[in-house]
């Protein structure tokens, strides 16, 4: 077989802080040699030793995808969250060993498009910069609309309206400029597709709006990793491989059942994909579903759960695994 | 190792014919003495030297003369290749896949040299050497997907994924099992899989689609898939049923042993890398029932999987009328010895 492993070894080639709170990280692969070629809007999961605890963090590739010398990601440090950005920002240094997955795209371009919309806020950026450098490469139509809070915050906007003359349209917060989307949208050619990453509230009003406006569900298309809840602490009986784990309070379902040895297939890690879909054998209590994944009627039932991002309180809880 | 090519057809004399070495590597498909329908997939990986699971794309000595009956049905018949506008990229990515892996596995064979994007190409079995710029389709003589799947034994559906469905919107098909590439084109998943019986109430689309939406780059997965033709046609394509359905007609004990054949598909699935498509080769081979019994276990085995298959399949797989008499030439060769599990001769 040619192909490549699941897992890729790469090595730490530049730390690079882009302003107060991004810092991109390029990585070449360890001992050297091509990393595999991306589609734009792939991201990779990169496993953090961080002391006993392993972090695995989805992050999306915004390198040039035939570039295959380096990938390049970049890292929005969050002091709320459970660790894996300020593991990055703070214990990641150059020419550090570590481990990523194959690039996996949940977020590719649709290749029918006559042209490509994207909306973007703040760190939502990154997918897009991968997917502008493989439009720009085969000559494909596209526009950016990035929001940002400030013009210091603004990652990349400057040089992104370089690189893209006339095709790029940044937005400051501070400066009360917003995107006028309805305008925006009525003004598209036939045959566009919208493409939004960003905060939930962003996603959400894109996509309303659009569907307000008629655009065909299949036209608009997003990207939302959810990172896992915090929560209080639950147990769980593992029926298949007959195991008891405790899920600590900031630690996901998912997580704990790997710290136990449990094999628990997964991708995005943030309840998108569905690949760790699990089902439940028996409970005594209540679901709290934060994944994009289950229908309604699936979160009511009470027979599946994703462990990447949902919990669980109550007395029991027995599940397939 | 060396390949010895054969000279052969697979219409009008059908002079197709399995060597010693063929007949020990065929992909029998039965796994125990009966069959139903499964996702019975495993990854790709290179499995048991020799076999046909060893290399990422099979090479084998029917390689020339296939590709010589792939030209001649598609000089017939061109719609057999087909490829939407929005997928060229998806035949960049196929291009790339076929020859790296070709030149890696089989070095005496074919040679890939790459000065940046210009490639040169060197495929000695049929004395092609074509130097060409990857991505640019103006060097080549055909689109990328035609140009490598000329060049490439089995057939090829190359699938869009969107909209958490997989559309048929390209490929190249000349040795299909009764299906139609034009008919298909643009359909998704559960349009094409329409006509299959039993498998939409049991599920196993639904599941399917889940795992093959799933597939990343750098884990390819495989499954085998299998049905009866009689002679060894690799074209028995709906287009062309007039001609080779009568052909089912006429078997007799005298016959059947030489004129029928197991057909059996060895199905890969890799993901794209460039296009984020999903590429489907299915790979067809083909063995006299009269070589298929020179291996005693698969004999008796295949004994009691076309006797006990359920009317529906038979049905389905197109053999119904021919199932009596396959069962009554192959008890010759059952005498109820158990069979091992898995699919390889026990004298391994």
């Amino acid at each position: 077989m040619s192909a490549g492993t699941a897992k890729l070894n790469v090595t730490v080639a530049e730390v690079k802080p882009i302003n107060d709170l991004v810092t991109r990280f390029k990585f070449v692969r360890t001992g050297g040699g091509d990393l595999p070629t991306f589609s734009g809007g792939a991201h990779t999961v990169v496993e953090m030793q961080d002391g006993d605890i392993t972090r695995l963090n989805a992050y999306s590739l915004m390198s040039n995808p035939a570039d295959r010398g380096a990938y390049t990601i970049s890292v929005r440090r969050d002091d709320q969250g459970r660790g894996g950005s300020k593991f990055m920002h703070s214990k990641v240094k150059e020419g550090m060993e570590m481990v990523i997955s194959n690039p996996v795209n949940l977020f590719s371009l649709d290749l029918r498009a006559k042209k490509h919309l994207m909306l973007a806020g703040g760190i939502g950026i990154t997918p897009f910069m991968a997917q502008m450098h493989q439009l720009s490469m085969m000559g494909g139509n596209f526009e950016l609309h990035y929001s940002v809070r400030t013009a210091s915050l603004g990652t990349y906007a400057k040089e992104l309206a370089e690189r893209y003359p006339g095709k790029v349209h940044i937005y400051h917060d501070d400066q009360k400029e917003a995107i006028d989307l309805k305008t925006l949208l009525a003004n598209q050619p036939l045959g566009t597709h919208i493409y939004v990453c960003g905060p939930k509230g962003m996603i959400n009003w894109v996509h309303s709006t659009a569907e307000d406006m008629g655009w065909p569900r299949e036209a608009v298309h997003s990207e939302e990793f959810l990172a896992p809840a915090s929560g209080k602490p639950f147990e769980v009986k593992c029926a298949v491989s007959n195991k008891v784990v405790q899920v600590g309070e900031h630690q996901s379902l998912l997580e704990a059942l790997e710290a136990a040895g449990i094999d628990a297939p997964y991708l995005c890690r943030g309840g998108a994909c569905g690949q760790c879909e699990t089902n439940v054998i028996g409970y005594d209590g209540k679901f709290l579903h934060y994944d994009h994944w289950l229908t309604d009627e699936q979160k009511a039932g009470g027979k599946h759960i994703m462990p990447c991002v949902s919990r669980f309180e109550g007395k029991t809880l027995v599940l397939d695994r | 190792m060396t390949i010895q090519f054969n000279d052969e057809t697979f219409y009008g004399d059908f002079t197709f014919k399995n060597s010693d070495w063929a007949i020990k590597r065929f992909p029998f498909p039965f796994h125990e003495d009966s069959y139903m329908y499964s996702v019975n997939m495993e990854p790709h990986k290179s499995y048991r030297p020799g076999s046909v699971f060893e290399r990422t794309f099979d090479v084998d000595e029917h390689y020339v003369s296939e590709m010589k009956d792939r030209a001649r049905v598609l000089a017939n018949d061109p719609l057999r290749c087909q490829s939407l506008p929005h997928m060229t990229l998806a035949g960049w990515d196929l291009v790339e896949l076929i020859m790296e892996a070709k030149a890696a596995e089989y070095p005496d064979l074919f040679e890939l040299h790459k000065d940046g994007n210009r490639w040169r190409w060197i495929n000695k079995p049929l004395g092609i050497d074509d130097t060409f710029t990857f991505l640019d389709e103006s060097t080549l003589p055909y689109g990328p997907m035609e140009y490598i799947t000329r060049q490439t034994q089995g057939d090829f559906a190359v699938l869009d994924q969107r909209d958490d469905n997989l559309w048929m919107d390209a490929g190249m098909v000349t040795t299909q099992a009764d299906w139609s590439l034009d008919f298909d084109i643009g359909m998704n998943f559960f349009e094409w899989h329409a006509p299959v019986p039993k498998a939409h109430e049991m599920g196993i689309f639904v599941r399917a689609l889940k795992f093959l939406l799933n597939i990343q780059q750098g884990q390819p997965a495989r499954r085998l898939n299998w049905t009866m033709t009689v002679n060894p046609l690799l074209d028995t394509s709906p287009e062309n049923y007039h001609k080779w359905g009568v052909m089912k007609q006429g078997l007799a004990m005298e016959n059947i042993g030489e004129k029928q054949h197991l057909r059996v598909e060895l199905q890969t699935f890799f993901r794209l890398p460039r296009s984020n498509a999903l590429v489907f080769p299915i790979r067809c081979y083909l063995i006299s029932f009269n070589d298929l019994v020179t291996v005693p276990k698969w004999a008796r085995r295949l004994h009691r999987v076309i006797r006990d298959l359920p009317e529906e399949l038979a049905t389905y797989k197109g053999f119904i009328d021919n199932r009596p008499l396959m069962v009554e030439w192959l008890s010759q060769f059952d005498d109820g010895t158990p069979t091992s599990d898995g699919i390889w001769p026990d004298d391994d």
